[in-house]
This record gives C-alpha cells, sequence and structure tokens, in this order.
C-alpha cells in the first residue's frame, strides 16, 4: 500500500513520465494532461489535509522503508503543521502555474511541461522528506528541471541567470551536504549514526558543533530565502525566467529556504540558534529596507517584484527569528501569504508581458481604460501585497510585527518602517503603469483578460480575501508545532531569558501566562521610555 | 451580552450587498438601477442604525451598550482579536452621522455624477466607503478598528483618484495613501504595544484593565497614546500629517463632502475620544493631543485666508475645524469634541456640497476669482451656503456656535488659557474666511464672461436644503451643555474624565460673547475687503507680499517634505541600487565566480595536451633539480 504523501510527492513524476511518451505535435493534449496531474495533485494534497489533526505537533501520515541500508539513509516522508501548508501551496501553485504557461510557451511544449512536473515531485519531496539523504536528494535534484526552464524557455540572458541561480544554489547545497555529514558523524558519538531527522532533533550537541553546523546549513537557506546579502541571484532569475517559472521560484522555491530554518536549522540547533538571532533578525530587517528601497526605483516590473520579495521575505526571517508563537505562525502564514501575492503578481506581469512585449514600466500607463478587468485583479493582489487589512498580507505581517514586539519592540519598531516603504513602491508602480493618461499608442488596444486568465487569477483573489476574512482554518494547523518547535528551541536556553526580565511597571501587572511564558522584554525601549517619563512628569510638576 | 435581538451586523452589511451587487454587475446595469441601489442600501442603513440607536435608548442609562461578537478572526497563542460589534453612545452618534451624511450625499451624487462614463464604479466605491466607515464606527477592538482604518484609506486612494486618468488625481491618491500609512506605522506599533502591555484588545478589556496596569502618567502609556494620536494626525489631517487633506480635492466634490470632511477625517477624533480611559491616563498626551489640535487649528485657518480654489478654501477650514475638535479631546472635553464632529458634519458636508453645485453650475471652474454674483442665478445654493458658512464661522445659533463655543469654554474652564485665546484668534481667522469665501463666489459682480451659471438640479438642492435646515438647528440638541439631549446620551461614556471645574453660568455667557465677537470681527472685515471696498485686500497684499507668499503658499510645508524626505529617499535608493547592490553585493558574486574562472583559465595552461608542453615543462623540472643539486654543493 503506497501511502497518500508518497502519492502526492511522485504523482507528477509518473505524470511527467507518461508525458513523454506523448505525441509532441499534439500540444493541446500535452498542456492538458499535464494541468490535470497537477489539478489531481492537488486534489490528492487536499486529502492530506483532510487527514491531518491539528491537535497533534509531531509528524503525521509517517512513511518510512529502508532506501540505502549500509549508510542507514531511509526513505521517510512525514508532514506537520509546518509543511502542511506549504505542501498545499505546491500543489496549488504548480497547477496554476501550468495552466497560466498555455499560450506563453510555444516551443518545446512537452519538455517544458515534464520540467514543471518534475519540479513539482522536487519541491513536495524537499517539504516532506524527513531523513536529510533523501531531503538533499530533493533539493539539489529540484534544481535540474529548473535550471532548464530558465536556461531555455527564459529571456534575453537566461544562460547567465540561470548558471548563476545554479551555481549559487549549488554552492550553498554543498556546503549544506558537509554539514548533513558532519552531523551524521556527530549523531554516531551516542548511538548509531542516523540521517533520520526526528532522531537528530532528540539530539544535544555540543555549543561549538552548534554553532558550525548551524552556519553550514544556514548559508544553503539563507542563499535559497535570499537573505541579504545572498539575494542578487534572484533579480536575475525572476527577469529572465518564463512567467510560471518566477511563479513557482518566488512562490514556492523561496519558501523551501524559510522552510529549512524552522525544519532543521532551528531544531536541529537550538543554542546555536539563539546565538544567532540578533545576527539574523538584523539581517532580515536590513532586508526588509533595503529590498523595499532598492525596489522603489526598479524600471523593470519583474525586477521591482523580484526586489520586494527580498523584503518580504526579510519579514518572514524576522518573524522566525523573534521565536514567539505568533512570529512563527506569521511567517509561516506570510510564506503562504507571499506565495499566493507575489506568485499572482508574476503571472500578472507575464500576462502583460504576452501582450506587450515589454516588462518597463515606462512603457505603460494608463491601462486602467483599455483593462477594467485586469485592473480589478492587479489592485487586489497589489493591496495584498503591502498588507491592506482585510487581505492575506496584513494577517501574517501584523502577527510577525506582534509576535517580535513582545520581545524585542526596536526590531518591530525598525521593521514596520517597511510597511510604509511597501505602499510607496507599489502604489508608485500601479499609478505607473495603470493611472495617468494613455500615452503609448500601442496599448490603446490591449484586450482584457481572457476565461482562461480569469480562471488561472480567480482561485488566487479568492484565497487573497479567504485568508484576509478568515485565517483560522490556516492558523490553526500550525499552532501545535510551532508550539512544540519553539519549545525545542528555547528548551535548553537558561531560565532567565524566559522570565519575565523587566518585573517591574510592566510586567508585574500583566496577567496573561502566556505573555510570561514567551518573555515580555521591553528592556531596550524600557530605558529611553524612563527618561521620556521623567521628563514628562517634570512637565507636570509631579 | 446583547438585550437587543437586532444584529448590528445590519447597519453596515446593507452597503456591502450595495458594493457587491454594483461592483460585480454594475456595468450591466441601467444608471437608474445602480442609483437605487446605492441610495438604497445607506438609506436602509441609516434606518436600521436608527432602530439600533432608538434600542440602546431604551436601555437603562450607563449601562447602555450593546456588544456582538459575529466570529473569531486572528487567534494565536495569547493573542485574540475577533469581528466583533459594539453599539454604545459614542458609536451610535456617528453610525447616525455617516448614514445620515452619507445617505444625503449618495442622493446628491446621483446629480453630481450624472454625466461620469464610471457612475457605477462611483457608487460601488462610495458604497464600500460607507460600508468601512461604519465597520470603524462599530468595531469592539483596536486591531478591528486598525482594518477599517485603513480600509477608509483605501477608499479614499480609490476615490481621490477616482479621475485617475489625470495625473495630479492618480497622484494625489496615492499621497494620501503613503501620508496615511506614516501615521498608521504609529497607529499599528500602538496597538502592538497595547497588546503587549495588557494581553488584550478589545475595548471593554482595555479600558477595565487600563487604571490597574498603566502607572497613570507613566511612559508607556504617554508613548502608547502617542503613538495612536501620530495615526490620528495622519487619518484627521493634522500637523504634521495635513498635507494630503488639501491635494485630496482632486476627487469628485461629493467624495470631499463625505470622505474628506463629514466622515473619514473624523476617524481620528473619534480613535482619541474611543481611547479617552487611555489618554485621561497619559497627560503628557493630552497636552500634546490639545496643543496640534490648538495650533492646526489656528494655522490651517491662516493658509485657507488667501486661497483662491473654493474647495481648498474649504478643505484647510476642514483641517482647522478638526483642530478644534483635537483641541477638545486634549483639554479632556471629549463630549464637546464629538459634538463639534458631529455639526462640523452636516455644515462641512452642506459647504462642500454647495461649491460642488457652484462647480456643476460653472462647469468645473473652482476658481473664486472667476465667479462672483452667482447669488442671483443660484439663489438655494446661495443661501444653503451661507448659512453653511455662518455655521462654520460660530454664529448664533447656528449649530457651529454650540460646539466649538463648549471646546472653547472646555479650554479655558480646564487651564489652558493660552489654547483659549489661541481658538478664539482662530474663531476669527475662521469668520473672515468663510465669508470671503462666500462673498467672492455669490455676492458682488460675476467675474467670469464666459459662465452661464445655472441652478443644479433638485436631486442635488434638496439635500443641500435638508442639511442647511440641520447646519441650522442640530446644535440645539446640545444645549445647555449640563442638561441636554446630546450630553445625557454621550457623557456616560467619558465619565471619569474628570469633570469640568464648575463654572457660573455668567462665565459661560462671557466666554461665549468672546468667541462670537471674535467670528462676527472676522465677517465684518471680510465684508469691507471683499464687498465695501476691495481695493484693500490688493494693498494689503502689495504692502506684505512676503507674508501673502508664506499663506499663499502654504508655508511651504509639502516643499520641506519633498526635500527632507522624498527626494533623498529617492536618491538614496538610487544609490543602493546602483552604487552598492549591483557593483558591491552582485559584484562580489560576480567576482568569486570571475576569480575562479581567471584560476581555471591559468590551470588549464598546465594541461595542453600537447606532448610538447609536457616535455618542455619535464625539462624545466629536470634542469631545476639537476642545478639546485649543482648548486647546492
Amino acid at each position: 500500500m503506497i501511502g497518500l504523501l508518497s502519492i502526492v510527492t511522485f504523482l507528477p513524476l509518473v505524470g511527467a513520465v507518461l508525458l513523454l511518451f506523448a505525441d509532441r505535435q499534439n500540444e493541446g493534449f500535452i498542456k492538458n494532461g499535464a494541468f490535470i496531474v497537477s489539478l489531481a495533485t492537488f486534489f490528492f494534497s487536499l486529502g492530506i489535509y483532510a487527514q491531518f489533526d491539528p491537535a497533534q505537533a509531531g509528524m503525521q501520515l509517517v512513511e518510512q522503508a529502508p532506501w540505502i541500508a549500509w549508510i542507514g539513509a531511509e526513505y521517510h516522508l512525514g508532514v506537520d503543521g509546518i509543511s502542511l501548508l506549504l505542501v498545499l501551496l505546491t500543489t496549488f501553485l504548480s497547477a496554476i502555474a501550468i495552466l497560466s504557461s498555455y499560450t506563453a510557451v510555444t516551443e518545446y511544449v512537452k519538455e517544458y511541461m515534464v520540467c514543471m512536473l518534475v519540479l513539482e515531485t522536487g519541491m513536495l519531496g524537499v517539504f516532506l522528506a524527513l531523513d536529510l539523504v533523501l531531503f538533499y536528494v530533493f533539493w539539489e535534484g529540484m534544481l535540474i528541471p529548473m535550471y532548464f526552464l530558465i536556461g531555455i524557455w527564459g529571456g534575453p540572458r537566461r544562460i547567465y541567470a540561470t548558471v548563476k541561480f545554479f551555481l549559487y544554489t549549488m554552492a550553498g547545497g554543498v556546503l549544506m551536504l558537509v554539514g548533513i555529514i558532519a552531523l551524521y558523524f556527530a549523531s554516531g558519538a551516542s548511538g548509531t549514526p542516523t540521517f533520520n531527522l526526528l532522531a537528530l532533533t532528540r539530539l544535544s550537541l555540543p555549543f561549538a558543533t552548534q554553532v558550525w553546523l548551524f552556519l553550514a546549513f544556514a548559508v544553503a537557506f539563507a542563499i535559497k530565502v535570499p537573505m541579504f546579502p545572498f539575494h542578487t541571484w534572484l533579480p536575475d532569475a525572476h527577469v529572465e525566467a518564463p512567467t510560471a517559472g518566477s511563479v513557482i521560484l518566488a512562490g514556492v522555491l523561496l519558501k523551501m529556504g524559510t522552510y529549512g530554518f524552522l525544519r532543521f536549522a532551528l531544531p536541529l540547533f537550538p543554542d546555536a540558534t539563539r546565538y544567532f538571532t540578533p545576527l539574523f533578525a538584523w539581517l532580515a530587517i536590513v532586508g526588509i529596507i533595503y529590498g523595499a528601497l532598492v525596489s522603489m526605483v526598479q524600471p523593470d516590473l519583474k525586477k521591482l517584484v523580484a526586489y520586494s520579495s527580498v523584503s518580504h521575505l526579510g519579514f518572514v526571517m524576522l518573524g522566525i527569528f523573534a521565536l514567539t508563537s505568533q512570529s512563527v505562525q506569521g511567517a509561516i502564514l506570510q510564506m503562504i501569504n507571499h506565495g499566493l501575492s507575489t506568485g499572482a503578481l508574476f503571472l500578472l506581469v507575464g500576462m502583460l508581458y504576452e501582450r506587450r512585449h515589454t516588462r518597463m514600466i515606462e512603457d505603460f500607463g494608463g491601462l486602467a481604460r483599455v483593462m477594467p478587468a485586469f485592473t480589478v485583479a492587479f489592485l487586489l493582489v497589489t493591496l495584498s501585497s503591502i498588507g491592506l487589512p482585510g487581505l492575506n498580507g496584513f494577517v501574517g505581517e501584523f502577527l510577525i510585527l506582534v509576535g517580535t514586539f513582545r520581545v524585542h519592540a526596536l526590531w518591530a519598531v525598525v521593521a514596520s518602517s517597511g510597511i510604509i516603504l511597501a505602499a510607496v513602491y507599489m502604489l508608485w508602480m500601479f499609478q505607473r503603469v495603470m493611472y495617468g493618461p494613455m500615452t503609448n499608442e500601442q496599448n490603446r488596444n490591449l484586450p482584457d483578460l481572457t476565461t482562461r486568465e480569469i480562471a488561472v487569477l480567480v482561485p488566487v483573489l479568492a484565497l487573497i480575501v479567504w485568508i484576509g476574512v478568515y485565517p483560522t482554518p490556516f492558523l490553526r494547523t500550525t499552532d501545535a508545532s510551532v508550539r512544540q518547535l519553539l519549545q525545542r528551541v528555547q528548551g535548553g536556553a537558561p531560565s532567565a531569558e524566559h522570565e519575565n526580565p523587566t518585573g517591574t511597571a510592566t510586567g508585574t501587572k500583566v496577567a496573561d501566562a502566556e505573555l510570561r511564558d514567551g518573555g515580555l522584554r521591553l528592556t531596550l525601549s524600557h530605558s529611553s521610555l524612563s527618561d521620556f517619563a521623567a521628563a514628562s512628569e517634570r512637565r507636570h510638576g509631579y | 451580552m446583547a438585550e437587543s435581538n437586532l444584529p448590528l451586523l445590519l447597519i453596515p452589511l446593507w452597503p456591502l450587498l450595495g458594493f457587491l451587487a454594483i461592483g460585480f454587475f454594475g456595468r450591466r446595469m441601467s444608471r437608474s438601477a445602480v442609483a437605487t441601489i446605492a441610495c438604497g442600501s445607506v438609506a436602509l442603513s441609516l434606518l436600521t442604525s436608527l432602530w439600533a440607536v432608538a434600542s440602546l435608548l431604551g436601555m437603562p442609562e450607563g449601562s447602555r451598550r450593546i456588544e456582538q461578537i459575529i466570529a473569531p478572526w486572528i487567534g494565536v497563542g495569547g493573542f485574540q482579536a475577533d469581528w466583533g460589534l459594539l453599539l454604545d453612545p459614542l458609536s451610535s452618534v456617528m453610525i447616525l452621522v455617516v448614514s445620515g451624511v452619507g445617505f444625503l450625499i449618495h442622493v446628491y451624487s446621483i446629480g453630481y455624477m450624472h454625466h461620469d462614463r464610471d457612475f457605477p464604479r462611483f457608487f460601488a466605491l462610495l458604497n464600500l466607503f460607507t460600508f468601512s466607515m461604519l465597520m470603524l464606527v462599530l468595531a469592539n477592538n483596536y486591531l478591528l478598528l486598525y482594518v477599517f482604518w485603513e480600509a477608509v484609506g483605501l477608499c479614499s486612494y480609490l476615490l481621490i483618484g477616482f479621475w485617475f486618468e489625470r495625473p495630479s488625481a492618480a497622484e494625489a491618491g496615492k499621497k494620501a495613501f503613503i501620508v496615511n500609512r506614516v501615521g498608521d506605522f504609529g497607529f499599528g506599533l500602538g496597538v502592538m504595544l497595547l497588546w503587549t502591555t495588557l494581553g488584550t484588545l478589545r475595548y471593554g478589556d482595555v479600558f477595565s484593565a487600563a487604571p490597574g496596569k498603566l502607572d497613570a502618567g507613566g511612559a508607556l502609556v504617554t508613548v502608547l497614546t502617542l503613538l495612536l494620536f501620530l495615526g490620528a494626525t495622519g487619518k484627521s489631517a493634522q500637523i504634521p500629517l495635513f498635507v494630503w487633506l488639501p491635494d485630496a480635492m482632486e476627487g469628485p466634490t461629493p467624495v470631499s463632502a463625505l470622505i474628506h470632511a463629514a466622515t473619514r477625517v473624523t476617524a481620528g477624533v473619534y480613535m482619541v475620544a474611543r481611547s479617552a480611559p487611555l489618554f485621561n491616563l497619559a497627560p503628557f498626551s493630552m497636552e500634546v493631543v490639545a496643543w496640534i489640535g490648538g495650533l492646526t487649528a489656528v494655522f490651517a485657518a491662516t493658509i485657507a485666508l488667501v486661497q483662491t480654489d473654493i474647495k481648498r478654501v474649504i478643505a484647510y477650514s476642514t483641517i482647522s475645524q478638526l483642530g478644534y475638535m483635537f483641541l477638545g479631546c486634549g483639554v479632556g472635553a471629549y463630549a464637546a469634541a464629538i459634538f463639534h464632529l458631529m455639526t462640523h458634519a452636516f455644515f462641512k458636508a452642506l459647504l462642500f456640497l454647495g461649491a460642488g453645485s457652484v462647480i456643476h453650475g460653472l462647469d468645473g471652474e473652482q476658481d473664486l476669482t472667476k465667479m462672483g454674483g452667482l447669488r442671483r442665478q443660484m439663489p438655494i445654493t446661495a443661501i444653503t451656503f451661507l448659512i453653511g458658512a455662518l455655521a462654520n464661522a460660530g454664529i448664533i445659533p447656528l449649530a457651529g456656535f454650540w460646539s466649538k463655543d463648549e471646546i472653547l469654554f472646555g479650554a479655558f474652564a480646564s487651564g489652558h488659557v493660552m489654547l483659549w485665546v489661541f481658538g478664539a484668534g482662530g474663531a476669527c481667522l475662521t469668520g473672515f474666511y468663510m465669508l470671503r469665501c462666500y462673498i467672492l463666489a455669490f455676492e458682488g459682480q460675476s467675474r467670469n464672461p464666459h459662465a452661464h451659471a445655472h441652478e443644479s438640479p433638485a436631486v442635488m438642492t434638496v439635500p443641500l436644503i435638508i442639511l442647511a435646515v440641520f447646519a441650522f438647528g442640530v446644535g440645539f440638541v446640545g444645549f445647555p451643555p449640563d442638561g441636554s439631549v446630546y450630553h445625557h446620551l454621550v457623557e456616560p461614556v467619558f465619565a471619569g474624565a474628570g469633570e469640568p471645574a464648575a463654572h457660573g453660568l455668567g462665565l459661560m455667557v462671557a466666554m461665549a460673547a468672546v468667541s462670537l465677537i471674535m467670528a462676527v470681527l472676522g465677517i465684518v472685515v471680510a465684508r469691507v475687503f471683499y464687498l465695501r471696498r476691495p481695493e484693500l485686500a490688493a494693498r494689503l497684499v502689495a504692502r506684505y507680499p512676503g507674508v501673502y507668499r508664506v499663506l499663499r503658499d502654504k508655508y511651504y510645508v509639502d516643499e520641506l517634505y519633498q526635500h527632507v524626505f522624498v527626494g533623498p529617499i529617492y536618491r538614496a535608493s538610487v544609490w543602493l541600487w546602483r552604487r552598492f547592490d549591483e557593483p558591491v553585493v552582485d559584484g562580489s558574486v560576480n567576482g568569486i565566480g570571475g576569480l575562479v574562472r581567471a584560476g581555471s583559465t591559468l590551470m588549464r595552461y598546465l594541461q595542453t595536451g600537447y606532448v610538447m608542453n609536457y616535455v618542455l615543462s619535464f625539462l624545466i623540472g629536470v634542469v631545476a633539480i639537476i642545478g639546485y643539486l649543482a648548486l647546492a654543493r
């Protein structure tokens, strides 16, 4: 009996293999076939959601079988609250991406669809693998179809971009491989060496070992995220990738980095995580502001969206490293949100590109008059991207910020300024593309969305609104697993870190137990606050 | 929880349904169907609101609150925020103003927007706004307030930029959104701080927990309230974030009336009043609120003195009047502030709609210097505008007099004599610019030979007349201040704000007389300047050209922000991209790649594949070894 997780993971691959035998002239069959396979995968993944018990923190639907016996590597899959939503996002966006490329891809359609399906299996494997060797195989294996997607169906500088993407990610991956092997031997010190993630997370490694291994993993993940300053492969890859490639790249691939932190770096090396927290939090904050500023001045729509991803992923990283239940759950939700919003942005930019064969902002203007349906979709996605309340982005961002504020008010204050900047660069872009007079004659007769395009966009837009209005079903799935993760990360910490260190004015008066657990740390702002208080008291003569 | 069976959700639900219906199907509907749905939904809201308020009044005084939780919204760990609604006397006043004034403006818009090809989009957005604004004032917690706080900002963005083909309109919409975001940055942090300190965001829990958990006058509550107030300065266009409101006049005039005068911009005042239990714990913040309000009141009034665009005069007047409301909040006269909010909603909507009627009648002309003498062609507009102007100027017995006077009395009674002087001085300026505006538009001779002015249709003038009746009479619900219908209803919400010190009736009358005299003084001067001896104004300008330019150019605040914030941030971004991201961050990545390649190129010479090369290096090696051995000997 094959488990559900295996079915979901390998169904696209099976579809890809079958497509290899299809007649390459029959493009309609190939396109529809690929779409049906991805759609079927999506429905099977909904089955995972149906069987998933959100009350349990641990791995569910686990499948385990011997694989490479002589080193102890296993075929080991499982899903928990951290990976479930990402699996759903992957199957959802893959189907959307395949449907979106019906007209965009005209050459080598068969190979293209095969690549897309193989890629889907790779991504799903990354999110489901619980054995480090298996994980590594998926992690690196997924690069190959992506390499071809950019390199064959990409823009003019596609070779430069795809080689850069491949080598950059590969460099990080190799470091991680070293880390995996070192971890394997380290685990041998207290028993049989193993690649089993669940067994490895129960280890308590010496601090020095943790630091080195954490760095080996973290660099690989940080490149993938991408975290400032490892982000420069992203704009190139995005600009050159075909639309569906960008959707998958932004929607899913980047999440593999943030997922890696949650699944591996944090629980495997809890002491090192706490040690590196300030560094990563500040890099994340720099990324938020830096990405937003650079995004603001981009003349190319795809580059603008690419840099905005650096900013948005900065929020996710900040949420992860703030290590509170709000911030981490917000970060997971924000991964989904970013996948939807940025995925949709790339879809929309792709639709413009198909019509006008340009992505330069200056070539557009006044499109709202000729493309009303497109305008509504674009507006909604833009607003979602800038975190307008009522749409998905707000819930994630707010949870990240409020969770961060609890422990480090200063981080949240600085990061919040990124929300202002997001409004600046997105609305300015929207204004230049959609508003104003129609200055370019070539835009005058642009057709509005086709039925297929509407079919591509509506599910994404519906989710954007749904998560904004009623995020409970999503947040419920992540709750227990995140709690367990945080216990693991903070388990070994000296207790002083947990207890309320202020213990004064605010601290003693706060009744909420949950607050005390996480440790209310307003220390950063506190000294300045008391100066301020003294000043204001003098002013009033108390 | 609820003693009434009426679901509060109904009140905002109608316009939401209207928005969805028009938004999805509006382009396939006839105009009259769109208009019916839009106005009908707001009318239903108004009726539902009246019903809800009536049932609230049926409850015993002191326990007048209906709270209903609709659904959970965000729940993570100890963080919980719901979709919950709260009706209490404060929100009652607000929903009546929003749905009442909103309904009249919807009706008026049928005439005003008649020729616009985006008629359905206009009404869809107007309904969306009404929904958002009703939710804003009905929300039962700070996070939901924040949600609709930004949602009304979105509606502003979309409606200011309604004529998006005009670059100035698109620009103004964006500016409004971004300036508001700066304020919301503070508000958002305030909400986070609030939750971190109190562990809840529900009004009821916050206000009951605050006195116990926050030290009165302490740093925490001071910072908290100042953060909230930063949000209010953005939304309600106060110093330093007022710059977006004048530009917001790019939107259609009914939008200016509904959103940028009567309702949305008062959200900041509402929020401060709602947070009264927090502000009362932070005397320093109260001082800040009062001073920002007082300064803005005078500052904006001085700019209004010399503006020549009829809508901009009224826009600066709005900023100024909002300043009065904050002044009221800051001195603890919350009830007076909300009273002024209410009266202002009527007379300012009236003024904007009157201006819209003028603009409509003159085919889009907004320049006061090109008007004049319109009283003859547009009698209804003229008389209603005059009522609005006098109400705004605070002339007895019109609505503005009672509410403004109460605020000024509150300032004086609480010992803020300086602020009282500001407020009274502002009253004089108000009288001047309001009457100047009226005279330039309606009195004297026409200065526009091409104008074929005509009175607006009944669908526009009837709302004007109704608003004029309210602008005339609504002040009486708040008189006398210590026993009126209004104060009976609203005061309990602010109980504990510290009772204003009891002063004799004599002082009250004296204060009222002073502010009235100031306003009349302004009016008389305006009459002299613009009716009796028009050359005086020109002579004054010639005498003090510098002062005139500074006022006309709005103290150069826009230019200041442009040079201090916008320009440098833009240049820094370009620098980051061109001089840092590309050459340094990406450069080092490509540099590493280049190094590897260069290294490989060098290494390649070792493996050319030619036997001769290998023999040569072999030979060199042998010679070197032999040489070394020979020399080492």
